[in-house]
């Protein structure tokens, strides 16, 4: 059987999960642009969106906050990985295909 | 720095959708083009550490908060055509799944956070590099100068946004978004040169990546 090997790529994706876990810390002021928008008085004309699925980086249905923003930090973070690592290796096969080269596996 | 939809108008929001999408159909190809087994994982975790990072708004001044954008940071690890591809990834999910940023503004916010991060960074960065010397110090100051003017140079191209949508006089929001963005790009910079410092000292191989 083969054994899997770690790679670098491995420990920085569970040093990004960790990071998520420090969400709850993060300041709740309002970011530039939102203080922009108070100030100058046009934050009113900000639309809600028409649909929410975890608003605010909070999962919903869960009463404690810290863990709500938790778990949004871990579900977007290792699926922003999925999503991303999908993309680039679509985008290596069509190219291998492309270029007639084998997909080179490391 | 995500607009949320309301504060742009119909000739913006398209314009902006137009640059954008043009940006990303190039990006793709370039990518095709150049993406090597190695650029698979680096895309993948620059992705989710731009994600994670930018959860965690920093306080700045005057109950104001700002937080990581990291285009800079991908831009000069991978190239401004990677880093475009690896912020729209972001941002599209951060639109349609956290509704952070307006669908609508979408176009807008890949056009600041993408395209003029990206590459405003990625243009600085190679000529301080290439008037300082491709060194550690070269790459730092470089990675400070180019991640602080992707953020402030970002945050003007809102305030055009505002002005243009007849939301805010340009009078009023330059002054204001580049007051404020002025210092979350310290916080950008300072982010970018420690990430940077610790790709340096843990996998210096991973600095020598072709650039898409």
């Amino acid at each position: 059987m083969k054994k899997m090997r770690v790679k670098w790529w491995h420990i920085a994706l569970l040093l990004c999960l960790a990071l998520a876990l420090f969400s709850p810390l993060a300041s709740g002021s309002p970011d530039g642009l939102e203080k922009v928008a108070e100030d100058k008085g046009f934050i009113e004309e900000a639309h809600e969106a028409p649909f929410q699925v975890i608003a605010d980086y909070m999962f919903p249905g869960i009463a404690n906050e810290a863990l709500a923003t938790i778990l949004a930090g871990l579900i977007g973070t290792a699926g922003i990985f999925v999503i991303t690592y999908g993309a680039a290796r679509l985008i290596r096969l069509g190219k291998d295909k492309k270029t007639g080269k084998p997909v080179k596996q490391e | 720095m995500h607009i949320p939809d309301g504060f742009l108008s119909v000739p913006t929001v398209a314009t902006t959708y137009v640059i954008s999408a043009s940006g990303l159909g190039y990006s793709l190809r370039a990518a095709r083009k150049k993406m090597g087994e190695k650029h698979v994982p680096m895309l993948g975790i620059l992705a989710a550490f731009v994600f994670a990072a930018q959860m965690l708004n920093f306080p700045i001044a005057g109950g104001t908060s700002g937080h990581f954008l990291g285009a800079a940071l991908a831009a000069i690890l991978l190239g401004p055509w990677a880093a475009l591809l690896i912020m729209a990834c972001v941002l599209i999910l951060q639109c349609l799944i956290f509704q952070d940023g307006g669908v609508l503004a979408l176009g807008a916010n890949i056009f600041n956070m993408g395209v003029i991060g990206s590459f405003s960074a990625y243009l600085i960065y190679s000529m301080t590099t290439r008037i300082i010397g491709y060194n550690r110090r070269g790459m730092l100051v470089g990675g400070f100068a180019a991640a602080w003017a992707s953020v402030f140079l970002a945050a003007t191209a809102c305030s055009i946004e505002l002005w243009a949508s007849g939301t805010s006089p340009i009078s009023i929001a330059f002054p204001a978004m580049a007051g404020w963005h002025a210092l979350i790009g310290i916080g950008e910079g300072l982010i970018t040169t420690a990430v940077l410092g610790l790709v340096t000292v843990a996998r210096k191989d991973l600095l020598a990546m072709e650039r898409i």
